[in-house]
């Protein structure tokens, strides 16, 4: 046999298993420089950076000044290849692409549903051109249509009264992150033919799973096509490998580019990129190509980028997100399971972004944090925070054992192999509001309509906590059951009518997926239980004996104080649920999983679930995620963080998170008034020489 | 043994070295004007514990504590010293660090009290103490009580050899008085296990638990001390101490 002949842009690299298939983790492996040291290498923002990003904070106060949004296209339908080459300011960009031809004009993305997109056009004073309307209306069905067709009468009552919400019916899914760093490294012909290999390879026997695949394959392989053509717009042939680092940047952003083009789903992250550029600064400092000045230059240029991809939204959407989220969640550091640290330079590099440019909230520079990081990164990363409040942290050493170590965090706390797993995103359902459901019947509290099942209700004056567990089982049987078929609905039509062939061409033919499901509103439901447990719990019907509110008579355990009494029924209800969910069918053979986790929208939930009998009342906040309910953590925050940190991982493998606060003087001693490790001794004679 | 606490903090950063499980225990006999836990000094009322409980939060808390200890603060705990006793005496069994906040104010050099004192600081690695004025009659003014045995306790403490941190709050029209700064800081330079000066800025954020417990509030005309004045106190008490350590050699 002939040896294979090695691309030319390879050379320096040390070949492996990677060199003859796609495997992005075996090259980082061979080829990355782990780094221990501290951070005075890094270099200053450049003047070419300095004035860029000026021109960029100009458009950005625009963009305010005219209400949030600067531009929207209302005409052109975004495609990878739909529009010509955009720039801030050609000359001073060193990585280029936007999303239109203008930047923070905002792309029409009508495949999810019209109405969303025309709603996000009117609110903000635009109109979508008629003909699009028609089109998407007549002639080609979007995502949010075919799952209207299919939803049962239940399931849209679950919906109206949100008991299931946020779903993603009506707006892309987002949560998927093509391994954009494939692109940089074998080029696209590669990645196409690879993709036409996989074709020639699949089942030809047409059964629906086979005519499915073989479908995305063709398509996925078009959308490289396209990948190749939105770099030529540009003026560059991607179709090779990556010759340098200024190229690997490039073409890595080409391929992000490219999805957020094709698809503007709730959550578009970037994936686990630094120390995978590492390697490629490190080979151009070692050839003496370039400076550390220039390397921070392109990272600069390239998170800059980052932080203006935007979507056209509607008002509510981001008042449930509280912002404009785009969750460019960029995963640093973390350590390999040979025990290397994957802290490079580069690593750094992003950190230091928050510096050169200032603090933002995109991308979401998330750090995967280990015991065993570098102490330097481990400083850096602290200064950084204390800084700039925009860093975000998860535990590596969790994850790295059920996923490896080239995962990534999709949104905020969605891990996932890059290139190799996927998730459908599945919103959640409210599980304060099934107690309820529980205890009136299937009755809702606030439409005073029959939702749930028309179980009996809990009669007499008071709440008895075997009569109500008893009762939200059957309640969360009935709940798991629907929530779960209607994500099957929704998945199903988002993959025949808003594929994401551009993220999935760059992944394995053969991809894990994991079905994610949520839960909200555990506090109110563990303290609630709790209350009728070890407190009394009245209950106050109206007129039609529906349990409207509850009085709590006597003092009761309270989630959030390391108090196991009720801390355990929290871990008990994760456990019960997560199991509910595992007894159903899910869509594609995927595996469920289930996060505990609301940033804002717990805000926009409680505004929706009735008094409950915790004492909660109607229209006040859930508590974000997994955290206790506010102010009733009364031991300190380590007893808190304690109740939380018993919630089992693997009943709740899609992510627990923790919103956690504190005003800097509760961090610690101030300097400037504190004077510790006084010596007095030496002070002595210190003094005393003069 | 049981004792009366107000509250547990599993998270203190300020009260001692490292992230603290800090106890505030039951009662106090001073009246400080400033004070912001008044609802600390009755000695009625508060949640009895024992000892083995108080242990037992520590040790559910333990892997977010591993630099720091237990600190026991009030309150005035020395009211309470048996059970601190006990509590420390546990603690360093288990090998976890102990600090003590305190006023001071129960010291004596009485045979039966000093014994008291004597085992509790064997099992005592940091004395944080609260010297209120270093002025007498200024102390009784603000505390209602005299400063002779604040001033005789940390003596006694530098005697023993233990580690001693001094607090002072800085109170405008109160404290905040360069003469006293400057005599507070000459007396503690006296004292050879000093380790830490903490001060710390008077601010009126006690406020509304006077209100809510139906009691005047002392200072409502005196303004809260900015973090430059305290910075600027702190000077000046680093000068008194340096001023003592000139005399002491010459």
């Amino acid at each position: 046999m002939k040896p294979m002949e090695l691309p030319s842009q390879w050379a320096g690299f040390k070949l492996g298993r990677w060199s003859s298939s796609i495997n992005v983790r075996d090259f980082i492996q061979n080829n990355y420089t782990p780094y221990d040291g501290d951070s005075s290498f890094l270099a200053e923002p450049t003047e070419t950076t300095k004035a860029l990003w000026n021109e960029v904070l100009d458009l950005f106060q625009k963009e305010r000044e005219a209400g949030g949004v600067l531009d929207m296209d209302t005409k052109i339908i975004s495609t990878i290849t739909s529009h010509g080459a955009g720039y801030i300011n050609k000359d001073l960009e060193k990585i280029v692409g936007l999303q239109t031809d203008k930047p923070l004009k905002r792309s029409l993305q009508p495949f999810g549903g019209i109405r969303m997109a025309q709603n996000a056009c009117r609110e903000n004073g635009y109109e979508v051109d008629p003909e699009v309307v028609e089109i998407f209306t007549k002639y080609r069905k979007t995502h949010n249509q075919g799952v209207f067709d299919a939803y049962t009468p239940e399931m849209r009552m679950a919906r109206k009264s949100a008991i299931i919400t946020g779903l993603p019916d009506a707006y892309g899914r987002g949560r998927i992150i093509g391994d954009y760093r494939r692109v940089a490294l074998y080029g696209v012909d590669r990645l196409i033919k690879d993709k036409k290999h996989q074709i020639d390879t699949s089942l030809v026997r047409m059964t629906y799973e086979n005519i499915r695949l073989r479908e995305e394959l063709a398509d996925q392989v078009k959308a490289l096509e396209e990948l190749k053509e939105l770099g030529s717009i540009y003026g560059f042939d991607i179709s090779k490998p990556a010759a340098n680092a200024q190229e690997a940047v490039q073409w890595l952003y080409f391929g992000y580019l490219a999805a957020v083009k094709e698809q503007n789903g709730a959550a578009m992250s970037l994936g686990r990129t630094s120390t995978f550029l590492d390697i490629y600064i490190q080979r151009d400092l070692e050839r003496g190509i370039i400076s550390e000045s220039q390397a921070q230059e392109l990272i600069d240029h390239f998170i800059m980028k980052l932080r203006m991809v935007k979507f056209a939204r509607t008002p509510e959407y981001n008042e449930l997100f509280s912002g404009d989220p785009t969750w460019v969640t960029e995963s640093i550091g973390g350590v390999g399971i040979d025990g290397r640290t994957l802290v490079t330079k580069n690593s750094f590099r992003y950190l230091h972004t928050l510096e050169n440019l200032g603090s933002a909230p995109e991308p979401n520079m998330t750090v995967l944090w280990s015991t065993k990081l570098p102490r330097n990164f481990k400083v850096y990363c602290a200064e950084m925070s204390i800084k700039s409040s925009s860093v975000q942290y998860e535990n590596d050493d969790l994850m790295r054992t059920v996923h490896g170590d080239d995962y990534a965090i999709a949104c905020c706390v969605s891990s996932m192999v890059v290139g190799k797993e996927m998730q459908f995103f599945g919103a959640r359902a409210n599980l304060a509001k099934c107690l309820l459901y529980a205890i009136n019947g299937g009755v809702d509290e606030r439409l005073k309509e029959q939702v749930g099942p028309k179980y009996r209700p809990v009669a007499g004056d008071y709440l008895d906590y075997d009569d109500v567990m008893e009762k939200y089982e059957d309640m969360m049987d009935w709940l798991a059951s629907l929530y779960v078929n209607t994500l099957n609905v929704i998945h199903y039509m988002h993959d025949k009518y808003s594929y994401e062939k551009l993220q999935m061409s760059l992944h394995d033919r053969e991809v894990k997926r994991y079905f994610a499901t949520g839960i909200a509103g555990l506090s109110v439901v563990a303290d609630s239980l709790s209350a009728i447990k070890y407190a009394k719990v009245k209950c106050i019907r109206d007129e039609n004996g529906i349990v409207v509110d509850y009085e709590v008579e006597g003092d009761f355990p309270k989630y959030g104080n390391n108090d196991d009494r009720v801390d355990q029924i929290a871990v008990n209800i994760v456990r019960k649920f997560m199991d509910k969910i595992r007894r159903h069918h899910t869509y594609r053979n995927s595996i469920p999983t289930m996060s505990i986790l609301t940033i804002t929208s717990n805000v926009v939930y409680g505004k929706k679930t009735g008094n409950t009998p915790d004492g909660r009342k109607i229209g006040e906040p859930l508590a974000p995620g997994a955290n206790p309910m506010h102010r009733r953590d009364t031991q300190g925050a380590t007893a808190s963080l304690a109740s939380v940190a018993k919630l089992p991982f693997k009943h709740a493998q899609d992510g627990i998170s923790n919103t956690f606060s504190i005003v800097p003087d509760a961090l610690g001693k101030d300097n400037a008034v504190f004077m510790g490790e006084l010596d007095l001794d030496r002070l002595s004679e210190e003094v005393n020489k003069n | 043994m049981n004792g009366y606490i107000h509250s547990i903090e599993s998270c203190g950063t300020v009260d001692g070295p490292g992230i603290r499980y800090v106890v505030f225990m039951q009662g106090c006999p001073m009246r400080c004007k400033y004070c912001h836990n008044p609802d600390t000094w009755a000695y009625e009322g508060g949640k009895e514990v024992t000892v083995e409980e108080i242990m037992c939060g520590w040790e559910s808390c333990k892997e977010f504590l591993g630099n720091g200890g237990i600190t026991v603060t009030g309150g005035e705990p020395l009211m309470q010293i048996e059970f601190v006793t006990e509590l420390f005496e546990k603690a360093k069994q288990r090998g976890v660090h102990t600090c003590l906040d305190t006023s001071g104010i129960t010291f004596s050099r009485d045979g039966r009290t000093l014994a008291q004192f004597d085992r509790l600081l064997k099992s005592t690695d940091i004395v944080m103490l609260d010297i209120k004025h270093i002025d007498n009659e200024k102390h009784i003014n603000l505390t209602g009580q005299e400063n002779t045995a604040v001033l005789d306790f940390a003596q006694y403490i530098s005697e023993k050899g233990i580690e001693l941190w001094i607090r002072h709050v800085v109170v405008p029209n109160i404290t905040d008085n360069e003469e006293y700064l400057h005599k507070l800081g000459y007396f503690i330079g006296g004292l050879r296990t000093l380790k830490a000066l903490d001060v710390l800025p008077y601010h009126d954020m006690g406020k509304a638990k006077y209100e809510q417990l139906g009691i005047e509030y002392p200072l409502s005309d005196t303004p809260p001390l900015t973090k430059a004045e305290a910075a600027k106190a702190r000077d000046i008490i680093m000068e008194g101490i340096k001023s003592r350590l000139r005399n002491t050699i010459s």
